[in-house]
């Protein structure tokens, strides 16, 4: 643990600024939970010790800046295509850590071709998925995960699923392809769900360091701004009507598989 | 394989001239006419300690090719016009993020689904951007086996030496047929050192790299701009380049690429026989075009008139317009539908044009 020495006293560090985080504030609204899942996520690689081999892919909506916030090598790419930029990046540099960072409209929209294949080749890349099931930095449009009706710029009577159909569960989707290896959706709505969302995500990176398969985290998570509430009324909506629609849980976990199929070949054994 | 005089298919040869240029990457997805180079890709780069990947579609397979260039590596993709389309998006951000890489289109016809026969209907979209945004690519124009081959090869240098992607634009004419290749001229290299800028696993003690093509300030923009443009000029100065046939004493100066500059080679010799003072002149750069060269023909004294033979409704022969400014009649004769031309395509409209060939008022005038 750091020491610091503060006016000729020493004290020991219990919570510092992770080191896989630059000093740029971040510029995200305030009461906004991008920053706590990049704080989380920035805690998980210096935990790790691979923040000198990661390379992440920022995508296009809120996250497009992640680039600035996390102190590795970045690249920003086209919107949705965040999961094929790295499959050529990792596929080229097989010892990197690949991180993507994407948005709800990024990964289940205009990506979701890009998605479902990346996690079908099991390409060994970890992909952290923001939902909060609308699309922020465009100004509110109904996103695909947008909750049945939920007012959105471009619902403004509500999502009506004759109309456009229902909220898009991609971990529901993606586990059952035998190249995930580790998907899980987690919430960012209170401390408790925090910390477990970290757990996730550290097992996300370990599915790709371990050579796994394709590994997803979809974070459950708010837009005040754009929900036009308070940041608290934000987090109880996540509590209250996303975990609803979109169960928290893990959803594929290989090394329990591993586990299973063990447990099985004894059994016949 | 023997470097010396092997008889290759076009579309297999932009593949080994890509393997000695040190290209570990290949992504692509099928389409005709430009199949043989993904199934050629699948079966022998993993020889040449590279990875191939079919994607799930154009639009992958280009970011997958972004993915590969920005960590420092030699990729490459191919496909043929629709694909090509689909692939404008990603080509917009490796230019503005300034990535080597290298992109064939063996060109068929359009628009829509048109045909799988050759065509050059995509020459605006190869030497003007393509994409959204001000940018353009280093655009080569192959007419042979050999050249397939070369001009991969070229281009792989080209990008690495200018950090700007580049495009080897070729037709199903040549993408399909066989001819003799001699690799001689193309040995074998290992890409070259990328350390100041690429992202890899290497990042202990070196400032972080970040490769993005955003910039919210008009400001900063305008700059990031400037410096684009600055590399475009010195392209423009440095690297155009250009082949003649016949041209020294040409009373005809015919300008084309692709396959109708192998049939125009037979049209001049036919007219050569008859007398008749027919010379050619093709861009091996499309872009940069050779601008000044044709304007030299326009100012000579031998030169009376010029014509354009393009497998399209007229697209080079704009930048030919350009290059003439007016100082000569200019004709152009098309082809359209995925037909191709044949000798007499090119020699009946020549010899018309040269029964009077001050005159701008033959069937071919460019008005």
């Amino acid at each position: 643990m750091d020491v610091v020495t503060i006016e000729g006293n020493e004290y020991k560090v219990v919570a510092q600024r992770p080191k896989s985080l630059t000093d740029k504030p971040f510029t995200y609204c305030p009461g906004c939970n991008h920053g706590t899942t990049h704080k989380i996520i920035a805690e998980v690689i210096d935990e790790l010790g691979i923040q000198h081999r990661c390379i992440g892919i920022a995508s296009v909506g809120c996250s497009v800046f992640s680039y600035e916030f996390f102190d590795f090598d970045f690249i920003s790419v086209p919107h949705g295509r965040a999961l094929a930029v790295a499959t050529g990046a990792k596929r080229m540099r097989p010892n990197s850590v690949l991180m993507t960072y994407q948005g709800d409209g990024d990964l289940a929209a205009i990506g979701i071709a890009e998605t479902i294949h990346a996690c079908n080749r099991g390409e060994r890349v970890t992909c952290i998925f923001v939902n909060n099931a609308i699309y922020g930095m465009t100004g509110g449009q109904m996103a695909p995960t947008t909750l049945l009706g939920m007012k959105t710029t471009t619902s403004p009577l509500g999502r009506d699923a004759k109309r456009i159909g229902w909220p898009i569960k991609m971990s529901e989707m993606l586990a059952p392809l035998p190249g995930a290896a580790y998907i899980a959706r987690v919430s960012m709505h209170d401390a408790k769900h925090i910390l477990k969302a970290k757990a996730a995500i550290k097992k996300a990176f370990r599915a790709q360091l371990e050579d796994k398969g394709f590994s997803m985290v979809e974070v459950l998570s708010n837009c005040n701004v754009n929900w036009h509430v308070t940041p608290q009324e934000g987090v109880k909506f996540v509590e209250e009507h996303m975990t609803k629609n979109f169960p928290l849980g893990v959803y594929k976990d290989v090394w329990e598989d591993e586990k299973a199929a063990k447990q099985t070949d004894k059994e016949k054994g | 394989m023997s470097d010396e005089r092997v008889f290759m298919k076009g579309n297999h040869a932009a593949c080994e001239g890509a393997y000695r240029a040190g290209c570990k990457g290949y992504f692509g997805y099928p389409i005709t006419p430009q199949n043989e180079v993904t199934e050629y890709m699948s079966a022998h780069i993993w020889e040449h300690g590279g990875t191939f990947i079919q994607s799930e579609s154009e639009v992958a397979a280009i970011n997958m090719v972004m993915g590969a260039s920005a960590t420092g590596t030699r990729a490459m993709t191919s496909s043929s016009s629709p694909g090509i389309s689909l692939k404008q998006e990603g080509l917009s951000y490796i230019a503005m993020m300034e990535l080597p890489m290298v992109v064939m289109n063996v060109v068929r016809c359009g628009p829509g689904l048109g045909n799988i026969a050759p065509h050059q209907g995509d020459y605006f979209q190869a030497t003007k951007g393509g994409g959204h945004g001000d940018y353009r690519l280093i655009t080569l124009a192959p007419n042979s086996v050999q050249e397939m081959a070369q001009f991969v090869y070229d281009a792989f240098n080209l990008a690495d030496k200018w950090r700007n992607p580049a495009m080897v634009l070729t037709d199903g004419t040549i993408g399909q047929m066989m001819e003799p290749v001699d690799y001689t001229t193309m040995p074998w290299m290992d890409p070259p050192d990328k350390s100041e800028w690429q992202l890899d696993e290497f990042q202990e003690g070196r400032e972080r790299h970040v490769l993005t093509s955003i910039w919210l300030d008009p400001a900063d923009m305008a700059v990031a701009h400037e410096k684009l443009i600055e590399k475009y000029e010195r392209l423009k100065r440095e690297e155009v380049r250009y082949t003649e046939y016949l041209t020294d004493d040409a009373e005809v100066l015919v300008v084309a690429i692709g396959s109708p500059s192998r049939v125009t080679h037979s049209a001049i010799r036919i007219l050569r026989q008859e007398g008749l003072k027919v010379g050619l002149l093709r861009p091996i750069t499309v872009w940069p075009f050779p601008y000044s060269a044709i304007r030299e023909y326009a100012d000579s004294k031998h030169v009376k008139a010029i014509l354009v033979a393009e497998m399209n409704w007229g697209q080079m022969v704009e930048d030919v317009k350009l290059s003439v400014l007016g100082k000569k009649p200019l004709h152009f004769v098309p082809k359209h539908g995925g037909l191709t031309f044949t000798p007499e395509d090119l020699t009946e409209p020549i010899r018309e044009i040269l029964k009077n060939p001050e005159s701008p008022n033959t069937l071919w005038h460019v008005s």
